[in-house]
């Protein structure tokens, strides 16, 4: 029976050890994202379509995949990682206009209007937007949470994922020489 | 000159803490009562020294003394008086500043009033105030001192982010500290009674004052904070499940939680060492909320101050105090269920306090999980991200309909053994009010199919009905003469009329978000001068826009005439806002409000054929949420004022039942 009196402290030995964990992998500022690698790298990406948000031309679907190097961004208005990593996306769409890629947006669990004031405001990166509304294809994507981002080659094959904000380091140290070796 | 001053004395005040942690605990252990007393002076002088320091600092702001590192990097000359001084919080060491005078000035308000203190209790508080006092104080000298010196000195400020000038914002730090410091007296009243060995009615009616104050100021913070982002942000939300906000919302939940357990310590001597627990809980996440705020572990649109470095420091003491604390609760907590602790039957007052501490403590643990999920992701390798919204509503939301519904009907049963048919028999009328009003909502809102609007309504005049039932049966409403009843009305305990508006509020707060989330009209579109746009029932029309210019910034105005059936009723002015300064924007949204609905005006882009955007929002019943949490707080400052913390506490000996306050009143 007393022992109940220490689950406390014991649940709370797991937390502390989480946080300084985290404090230390921040300073050191390493972390390998390849840790969780998706279950579906150099598989093709799973198949759908989806219409596009109220008020935005284009949809997405597996098709838009063939005979162009993709980048592919799980976002959502309610995100505000999201918020934050969105200028670097703003910078990736006017290179894709003039670097032979597709830069795509997959928008999760999201209300259409709430992303229309918000991109109405803030620029809208993507050239396709698909609303993924009740997060279905999230799920076959494998998606943690908002924002991730994925590479999808020529051939319709993901080769690349990361979980997180996108920061101007994880665009010129992986993302860009990927692009640019697929392209090949 | 002055900044040294407050230097020397943080450093002073230091040393003071540190003499008040350990003294009067050793004094106390061995039944020195002239060295237990030195606590007080030392509570005192804690207090006198750290409000010097703060007042250097808030000097040196308001005379742009820019060889303060800390003022060149935050203020500048050209900002309006107001913000100068509310920008003494509105950085990292300067709020941490803040922390501590407000903590140093509970701990001197105990030492000043806690005349009927039992001295060995009295002394063992004041000592770990004096320890947490003394954690704050090393880490700002040590890591975040606010008044280093630059040399040479710049010729102006960097400025303040802009979208921090603002009263809301300017306001909200302060409350805030007010509630989480607060909790700070529950922790060391909890932690003092573990170190006794002891917890009983008395001790409970002295937490009790601590914990409704604290309650009552972090309610108000919370609100000013959701005041601020419904306005500021430009998104017309009240409310975005982010980090920070969590951060506070936390330790309101549990804070809520202990609020009503404490009552049952009070009253019937039991749930004693869960009530401790949740003090200690209460405290912890407070520090917890304020190390993911300032550590930047979590990605959050209110990061404004962040420090790995300084994260360290923060979590050293959080491991310190809760670790510390937890580990004193694993080993004196199972003593203090020995008294006969009161029993009672799962239908009763103290059941529906546990069925409520149940429901808001697995509240708060959806929280904490929500919004540290992304943390643990971080540890097996993942990178930040935000579970957000949809994670919260489908948590958070199923655990508060019990609560709404429990909340109108608890405070109507009885101490130890309820009667669930009596209660249902008094609510048949409140039951079907609810329900009519609850169609008519939906009906009016012409949105039948929507079920959940209907509900969350329901539940919002279900518990303001609750509330009034109970008081029209106290004073025997319609039953006696009318005389007879406003005798019985003033004669009822104000804890008896704090509770109830304090309830209430919250069905006012509940009927705010349901309508506003579920009613919400959006519109954007492109408009140029003397077009029109149609908003629910008003007629928005863009006479102009154009520049103008604030004391520290530019901004284009526009001026939108809003009509309503062909009659003029308001003149909107939004903004966006530039800073030169620190090369920032805003937006300045406008709004209209009638008790009932606010109209919410932003002024976007313009388009390159002289178009703007207009984005407009009729947020029904929103203004209620606000209002709805400043009765909270009133209704806490109605209980703080009731008869039994005024007349003090009764001696330890005769805890039992005190004679003074009626039986029955929470």
């Amino acid at each position: 029976m007393r022992l109940r009196f220490i689950i406390p402290a014991v649940l709370f030995l797991f937390l502390g050890a989480g946080l300084v964990y985290a404090l230390v992998a921040i300073q050191s500022g390493k972390k390998d994202p390849s840790a969780v690698p998706s279950a579906l790298i150099d598989k093709p990406a799973p198949e759908f379509s989806l219409p596009a948000p109220e008020g935005f031309p284009q949809g997405l679907s597996t098709a838009d995949f063939k005979g162009k190097v993709t980048i592919l961004n799980v976002f959502a208005s309610w995100c505000p990682p999201c918020h934050a990593e969105h200028p670097l996306l703003l910078e990736l769409a006017k290179e894709a206009k003039a670097g032979g890629f597709q830069l795509v947006g997959l928008n999760w669990k999201d209300k259409d209007e709430k992303l229309a004031a918000w991109f109405k405001e803030a620029g809208n990166p993507f050239s396709h937007i698909g609303a993924d509304r009740s997060g279905r294809v999230g799920i076959d994507f494998g998606v943690y949470g908002a924002p991730e981002t994925y590479i999808i080659d020529r051939d319709g094959r993901i080769r690349y994922r990361y979980a997180g904000p996108l920061t101007s380091e994880r665009l010129r140290d992986e993302i860009r020489p990927l692009v640019a070796k697929l392209k090949r | 000159m002055i900044p040294e001053l407050g230097h020397y004395a943080l450093v002073l005040a230091l040393l003071v803490a540190a003499y008040q942690s350990l003294a009067p605990l050793v004094a106390a252990a061995r039944g020195h009562a002239a060295v237990m007393e030195t606590a007080v002076p030392a509570a005192q002088s804690q207090f006198i020294l750290v409000a010097t320091a703060f007042a250097a600092l808030t000097y040196a702001y308001v005379t742009s003394d820019f060889s303060v590192a800390n003022v060149a990097q935050n203020s500048h000359s050209a900002k309006p008086l107001l913000y100068k001084i509310t920008g003494v919080w509105g950085n990292h060491e300067g709020s941490l500043l803040l922390w501590a005078l407000i903590l140093t000035l509970f701990g001197a308000a105990v030492a000043t009033f806690g005349a009927n203190l039992p001295p060995a209790l009295k002394a063992r508080v004041l000592a770990v105030q004096g320890m947490i006092g003394a954690g704050f104080l090393a880490f700002m000298l040590f890591t975040s001192n606010p008044f280093l010196r630059l040399d040479p000195a710049p010729p102006d400020g960097r400025g303040l982010n802009p979208l921090l000038q603002d009263p809301g914002l300017a306001f909200h730090p302060p409350f805030l500290y007010l509630g989480y410091v607060g909790f700070s007296m529950a922790f060391s009243f909890a932690v003092a009674a573990l170190i006794e060995g002891r917890v009983d009615a008395a001790w409970a009616r002295w937490v009790r004052p601590w914990t409704l104050a604290a309650w009552g100021f972090l309610t108000v913070g919370i609100g000013l904070g959701s005041w601020w982002a419904y306005y500021e942000l430009g998104w017309g939300g009240f409310w975005f499940w982010d980090p920070v906000e969590n951060a506070s919302f936390m330790p309101w939940l549990v804070g809520t939680a202990l609020l009503h357990s404490a009552v049952v310590v009070e009253k019937r001597d039991a749930l004693k060492s869960w009530t401790i627990l949740l003090a200690i809980l209460t405290f912890g996440l407070s520090l917890i909320g304020t190390f993911l705020v300032r550590s930047g572990v979590l990605t959050s649109v209110h990061a404004f101050a962040v420090d790995p470095e300084r994260g360290i420091f923060i979590l050293g003491l959080l491991l310190l105090a809760i670790g510390g604390s937890l580990v004193l609760y694993a080993w004196r907590a199972p003593a203090l269920r020995a008294a006969g602790a009161g029993l009672f039957k799962p239908v009763s007052r103290e059941g529906a306090m546990v069925l409520n501490n149940l429901l808001l403590s697995v509240a708060a643990a959806t929280v904490f999980l929500g919004t540290l999920y992304p943390l643990f992701l971080d540890m097996i390798g993942g990178g930040k991200i935000s579970v957000g919204a949809p994670y919260f509503n489908s948590t958070f939301v199923p655990l508060m309909v019990p609560l709404l519904a429990a909340v109108a009907v608890g405070p109507m049963l009885a101490w130890k053994r309820g009667d669930l048919e009596g209660v249902a028999a008094r609510m048949r009328i409140a039951f079907l009010v609810t329900v009519a009003v609850a169609l008519l909502a939906v009906g009016l809102a012409g949105d039948w199919t929507n079920a959940l609007a209907g509900l969350g309504i329901g539940l919002g005049v279900w518990a303001i009905a609750g509330a009034l039932v109970e008081w029209a049966g106290r004073i025997q409403l319609f039953r006696a003469p009318l005389a007879d009843s406003l005798r019985r009305a003033a004669g009822l305990p104000r804890s008896f009329y704090g509770m109830s508006i304090a309830h209430a509020a919250l069905g006012v707060v509940v009927l705010g978000i349901t309508a506003s989330s579920a009613w919400q009209t959006e519109v954007i579109k492109v408009v140029r001068a003397g077009e029109s746009i149609q908003v629910a029932s008003y007629t928005l029309r863009l006479s102009d826009v154009r520049e103008a210019r604030g004391p520290n910034y530019v901004s284009q105005l526009a001026r939108i005439d809003v009509a309503r059936g062909g009659q003029p009723v308001a003149v909107l002015e939004p903004e966006k806002r530039r800073y030169p300064v620190e090369g920032n924007n805003t937006t300045e949204a406008a709004i209209y409000t009638t008790w009932f609905a606010d109209l919410y005006v932003v002024l976007g882009d313009p388009d390159e054929k002289g178009g703007w955007v207009i984005r407009a929002y009729h947020n029904p019943l929103v203004p209620w949420i606000w209002g709805g949490a400043v009765l909270m707080f009133v209704g806490g400052l109605v209980s703080l004022s009731d008869r039994r913390h005024r007349v003090g506490a009764p001696r330890r000996s005769a805890a039992a039942e005190p004679a003074t306050a009626p039986s029955g009143t929470a």
